[in-house]
This record gives structure tokens, sequence and C-alpha cells, in this order.
């Protein structure tokens, strides 16, 4: 594809380029930046707007194959470029999981087939996440993942999350961990804290979270392996990271946005769009999670986009699934609640992402892949779940008001999406 | 009459409502000792008991007080309802609003299962317990019951013993009583004592009091409550024997000896005897334990009369 993104400012930290210029674009790869005369070739004209690097998600569930009433690859992309994603990393929890190289194939293909979005699958660290042996994770990484979890669940045996980190070093991988210590949050609901007693809820402590945050540190310190926390939730866990990374450990770590604007307090009401995992903490613990994202602790801003069909959000709160959609809000509550320098934006949507993951680089150079996130951070917006490109609807964003959001998101010189004031 | 449609908590009522509540329930006690217990405030008004958790005296209470108002009154347990055949609660609950039916009392071992209903019904919902939240009817019954012998609901000490963390009737009878500035004193072992159970009070948290030791909760106590044991929590590591618990939280008559020489004996029911209340106590001149169950009929007859009558 070929186009001319016109007098945008175009950002990419990574490269230390802040100036208003032209992109030129040929074949779906970046040829030129800079101003000239380009005959023949589609405009979009980017006056006023930011030209970033394409905005990467790490931390998605796209639930194809196996459960495609709530989710699959090709929703899940028109979700991701609506909210200016031009790549996600999808999970393996699928059914089945995606822990061998015939699921990676299926996805890659399916993508490829269907969806705006480049996506990027995760592996499981175990045979059906089961957390007894090994997947097939050099298989798994020839037919195309960037990355392996076995999210949604910990691996709890610390002898084998050990093999895990030091195995998956000579492929070069993260090794993506959900950390919940199962036994202190088993049958818990909601944050343990004084709203879990007031409404009766069974309490998932921070401790469970903190526990597993410190245990696999010393293990990636051990090992040496290249460790990366999923959705951090609590201010003990942003601090051990904290002290992980000033002592030169090789670990990483995400954030969600519903951790960074809700507290417990919004379970209040019992309502099922509260209830994720980890679950929304305390106000402390939300403050702390903005410090970390500021200060660097915490490298990445991911969705963990987990869509589930309203037949099971609509069960009683202990019964009913964790999670909510986050793909198309994701970016607008980051540009409204964290008061970030666009520097710093770009490098938690962005830069940071695809230095965790296994991926090749894109930015704002030529030769790369013109994948380009186009952001107006003036633009105010109300999000209106009933227009959602996600197949499924469980969100507790619905008519919030936002500000800065991203207006065309561009893959492969392709503008996949495109939302004008 | 209420002004709202139903009763889901004792967090959220005012103390007139409270009080509305209990007079009313006053005034229907008389109803129960008439030769004809019946009374035609309700007819044709359709009651369903909605009980998705095991329950005789609840269920059974609430059964009777609809029957004495002359309502029609249907039953439907978790064994004979369609939840076992995968029908969700919110479906269940459209098809009885479907059938017209004028209020649902509904028990549920998920917390927040009557609100969830409330917001889909235009039945009134009567929450009969739900998890480990409230148990509204429960808290009335026992208010009405503490009126009637202390004749006040403030300044007294009541103690509340035992699990704590998984009681419904704790957390609403908390509410309740420091609503009208009595102090009450949760007690258990520390495993049974939430974490934040200090802050479940939105006002009047000064009346709260908490404690692990048994002997401070009863000393100079006008009203002590008990609340029942669950064995599957010995499974869980609460606590390790049902002899141990009795050692530190069981009400013997040595330990009631430390409250106030009135003071009175309360028990929700149904009793673990010599788990947590001794036999002797429990049928002792101090237990107002059958009492709480006769002021059940007359509090939830109250009940079902302010929201759907007239």
């Amino acid at each position: 594809m070929d186009l001319v993104v016109k007098n945008g400012r175009v950002v990419d930290p990574a490269r230390k380029v802040d100036t208003v210029t032209d992109v030129v674009i040929r074949d779906g790869i970046i040829r030129a930046i800079g101003k000239g005369n380009v005959a023949d070739v589609p405009v979009f004209d980017a006056t006023g707007l930011i030209v970033a690097p394409g905005f990467f998600d790490i931390h998605v569930h796209l639930r194809e194959p196996g459960t495609e009433e709530a989710e699959t690859i090709a929703t899940g992309g028109a979700a991701a470029v609506a909210g200016g994603f031009t790549a996600v990393a999808a999970m393996p929890n699928t059914k089945p999981p995606n822990d061998n190289p015939s699921i990676t194939h299926y996805i890659v293909a399916e993508a490829r087939r269907s969806s705006p979005a480049r996506v990027f699958p995760i592996g499981a660290i175990t045979k059906e996440q089961k957390g007894e042996t090994l997947a097939e994770i050099g298989e798994m990484l020839e037919a195309g993942i960037a990355g392996i979890s076995d999210d949604g669940k910990p691996v709890m045996n610390s002898q084998l999350f050990r093999r895990a980190l030091e195995y998956a070093q000579m492929f070069d991988l993260p090794v993506i961990q959900h950390c919940e210590d199962l036994d202190l949050s088993k049958g818990g609901v909601m944050h343990e804290g004084m709203y879990s007693t007031r409404l009766g809820l069974k309490g998932i402590p921070s401790a469970a979270e903190e526990i597993m945050v410190s245990r696999d540190l010393i293990l990636a310190q051990m090992t040496r392996g290249k460790y990366h926390v999923a959705h951090l939730s609590t201010r003990r866990a942003v601090e051990l990271v904290r002290e992980a990374k000033a002592a030169g450990w090789k670990v990483s770590a995400e954030a969600t946005p519903h951790h960074f604007t809700l507290t417990d307090a919004a379970v209040a009401d019992y309502d099922t769009n509260a209830k994720m995992n980890p679950p929304l903490r305390s106000a402390d613990d939300v403050a702390a999670i903005v410090e970390g994202l500021k200060d660097g602790t915490i490298d990445a801003v991911a969705s963990d986009h987990a869509p589930h069909h309203i037949n099971l959000k609509m069960l009683e709160f202990d019964r009913a699934p964790f999670g909510i959609t986050g793909l198309e809000t994701a970016v607008g509550l980051a540009t409204t609640r964290l008061e970030l320098p666009l520097v710093r934006l770009i490098e938690l949507f962005s830069i940071n992402p695809q230095r965790i993951m296994k991926v090749k680089p894109w930015g704002l150079f030529e030769g790369s892949s013109a994948d380009l996130t186009i952001l107006d951070l003036n633009r105010s917006w109300t999000f209106d779940v009933n227009r959602s490109r996600s197949r499924s609807r469980n969100t507790p964003f619905h008519g919030w008001h936002l500000k800065g959001k991203a207006v065309a998101t561009i893959v492969g010189g392709k503008v996949v999406y495109e939302d004008r004031a | 009459m209420l002004k709202r449609k139903d009763l889901l908590g004792i967090e959220d009522l005012s103390r007139d409502e409270i009080l509305e509540i209990l007079d009313t329930a006053e005034s229907f006690q008389e109803v129960s000792t008439r030769p004809i217990k019946k009374v035609p405030t309700l007819r044709g008004k359709t009651i369903i008991n909605l009980f998705f958790e095991a329950s005789t005296r609840t269920r059974t209470s609430f059964e009777i007080a609809g029957k004495r108002l002359s309502a029609d009154v249907v039953n439907i347990s978790s064994s004979t309802s369609s939840v076992s055949k995968g029908e969700t609660l919110i479906d269940t609950a459209r098809t009885l609003d479907a059938m017209a039916a004028d209020c649902v009392v509904i028990r549920h071992s998920a917390a927040g299962a009557p609100h969830t209903l409330a917001r889909l019904t235009k039945a009134s919902i009567v929450n009969g317990g739900d998890g480990a939240h409230e148990h509204p009817t429960q808290a009335l019954l026992d208010a009405c019951t503490i009126r009637q012998r202390k004749g006040r609901l403030n300044d007294l000490k009541v103690a509340i013993i035992g699990d704590v963390a998984h009681s419904r009737v704790a957390r609403s009878n908390t509410h309740l009583l420091t609503k009208f500035g009595s102090h009450v004193w949760l007690c258990g072992a520390p495993t049974l004592m939430p974490i934040g159970i200090e802050k479940i009070v939105c006002e009047n948290g000064e009346f709260l009091h908490l404690t692990n030791s048994m002997d401070e909760a009863v000393q100079d106590a006008d009203v002590v409550m008990m609340l029942r044991v669950q064995f599957e929590r010995m499974s869980e590591s609460f606590f390790p024997s049902v002899r141990e618990y009795f050692r530190y939280y069981g009400l013997t008559s040595d330990r009631a000896a430390r409250a106030k020489p009135d003071v009175i004996i309360m028990h929700p029911g149904p009793m673990n005897r010599g788990v947590e209340i001794a036999t002797d106590v429990a049928d002792g001149p101090y237990s107002v334990i059958f009492d709480q169950v006769s002021a059940g009929v007359a509090v939830r007859m109250a009940i079902l009369y302010l929201l759907v009558g007239g």
C-alpha cells in the first residue's frame, strides 16, 4: 500500500524523532520521513495530529479458537484498530489452548485472513496450561509466537517455573506470569478489604499477587531469564519490581487501564463488569500503579481485553467470569487519567511493548513496516459500548467522557481505522 | 408504608424505616395469639419464597407470615427449581414476574443475588439471606426481641460471637444496632474476623468494637448473640476442632455469668448444642431464642405488609 501521511507531528522516542513532517509509505514500508513532492500517492492529512509508532497491546484475549461467541480474531482485531492498536499479543487460554504449533499456525493464518491488526500469539508455558510439563516452546516459536505465558493460571510449581525461565532463554522469549498464589486466592472474587467484608464476597488478598511476584523475581535473578509481570495491581508488587530493576535484574511489567482507573469501590452494586483478576484494588494501590507508570517501574500499558458473552456476565457475581473488554478504551483512559508526557505515553504503548515481546521492531524510520497510530490528544469523546467493534459488551466504561483518542490506525500502509471529528 | 420497592439490607435502611417495621410488627404480634390467626390484609397478593439454600425456619416463617396476612404463598426450593436445569437466576426471576408475583423472598448463597433480581423485576424483592452479606429480616426480628426485652435499642452492649467472617447475621445486626447507638462487640478467633470488618459501618463507627476474647465481649453485656458454627470451616483450618472451638468461643453458664444479671442470650438458629452454646444456657432463663422465632413471624408480616400492602 502507498500513502503519504502529511504534516503530522512525527514522534518516535526510540529514534529521537519529534518533528512536523511527512511520512512516505510504499508497499506497506516507510520509504522516507521528510517533506518532498510525491506524485500519484493517496494523502492522509495529519495536520494537528500526532503520528506515532503503531501501538501494541501485549495482553489480549481473542477467544478464538473455542469461544467465538465472545470474540473472534476478526472482531478482536477490529476492536484493536478502533482503539489505536496496530498489533496485539494474544494470550494462549483459548479452547484448546495455544500450547502447540498447530494452534499457533491457525491463529497466525486466521489473523492474516481476517484481522486488520497484526496478531502475535503467545504460547502456553505448560501443556494444556496445567502447570505440569513444558509445552513445545521452540516449535511454537517457529510457528510465530512472541512470548510464553499460562495467563489466567499462574505456574505454581517453582521448579517448573525456573525451568521455563531457563529454557525460554535459548529463544530470547519473555516468560509472562499472571501472579496469583492460588492457595491464598482460592474462592476469591474481589479484592480482600473493607468492601469485600461489607459486601460479603470472598476476597483475594494483595499478598496472593505479591508473594508470587516476589518468588518469580528471585527465580528471574537466579536464572537470568527474561521475566515479565502481567497486570500489576498492588503497591507492594510495584515496589518489588522497582527494587528488582534498581538491582539490575532483567524484568519488565505492565499495568491495565482499569487498575490505574478504578478501585474496589466499583464492586459496590455487585456489578459483574467490576469483576476481574487481578481484582480492582484500593485507592492506594491505584496511586502506586500511576506512580509506577510515571517513573518507569511499569514498562507498558496492556488492556487485558477479556471479552465474555452477556450470558455469563449476567450471572450472580460469584459465578460470573473474571474480565472486561479494554482495547477501545485503553488509550483514552491513559490520556485522560495519567497526565503523561507524550514521549512516555508512546513508550508505554509502543516502544516498550515491542522490547518486551519477541517481535521485529517497527517505528518511524526508513524500512520499518508502516504501522502507525495517529493521535488527537485534544479530542473529547464518549465511549459508547453499543458501537464497540468487540463481539462482547462487558465494560465498566460505557458512557465515560474521555479526552484524547487514536483517530486513525494505519497497518502496513493501509488506513484500517479512521474517526475524524 | 415503606417508600421503597425492595428490602435488600439493613445498611441502606434509615432508623425511621426500621422503627416503622418494628412498630408494625408489634401490632401484628397480636394476630398470632388469636384463635383464628388470619387477617385479610394481603388477600389477592402473591408471595413467592425462592430459596436456593437450605432453610427450614426462615422459609417457614415467611410462609406463615404471608398466610396469616391471607396472601397466596408459593414455595420454590432449589431442589425443585429450574436452576438445576441450568436456567439463570435472571430468567427465573423474569418468569416469576411474568406470573405477576407481588413479592419474591429470595435466599441465595451468592452475595448480591437479591440486588441482581431487584434491578430486573417489578415484584418487590426481600432478601432472605444472601451469602455472607446480609440477612435483614433476622436483624429486624432480633431488634424486635431486644426492644421488647430491654425497652430500647440504644445504649446497650451487644456481644456477637463466633464466625463473624461468614455471617450475614453478624453484618446485618451490626448495621442495625450501631445505627441506634448501641455498642456492638464482634468477637471471634482471628481467622474468623475478616479484614476491614472495623470499617463496615459507614456512620457511627465508634459504636463498633472488636475482640478475640470472649470474656471481654461478654463482660457486662446486655445482649449476647451467638453465631452458628459451620463445620466445614474446620477443613479450611479456620479452627482446629469443635472441642477447641467450644473451649474459647462456646457460651457456658460460667461465661454467661460475666454479663449483666438481666442479660438476654440470642441465637439465630439452628443451634449446635455443645459447639457454640451449652444446652443449659440455650434452655436457661436468659435465653430468648424462641422469642426470636415468634418475633420472626410478626416482623416478616410487617415487611410484607409495608412493601406490598395497600
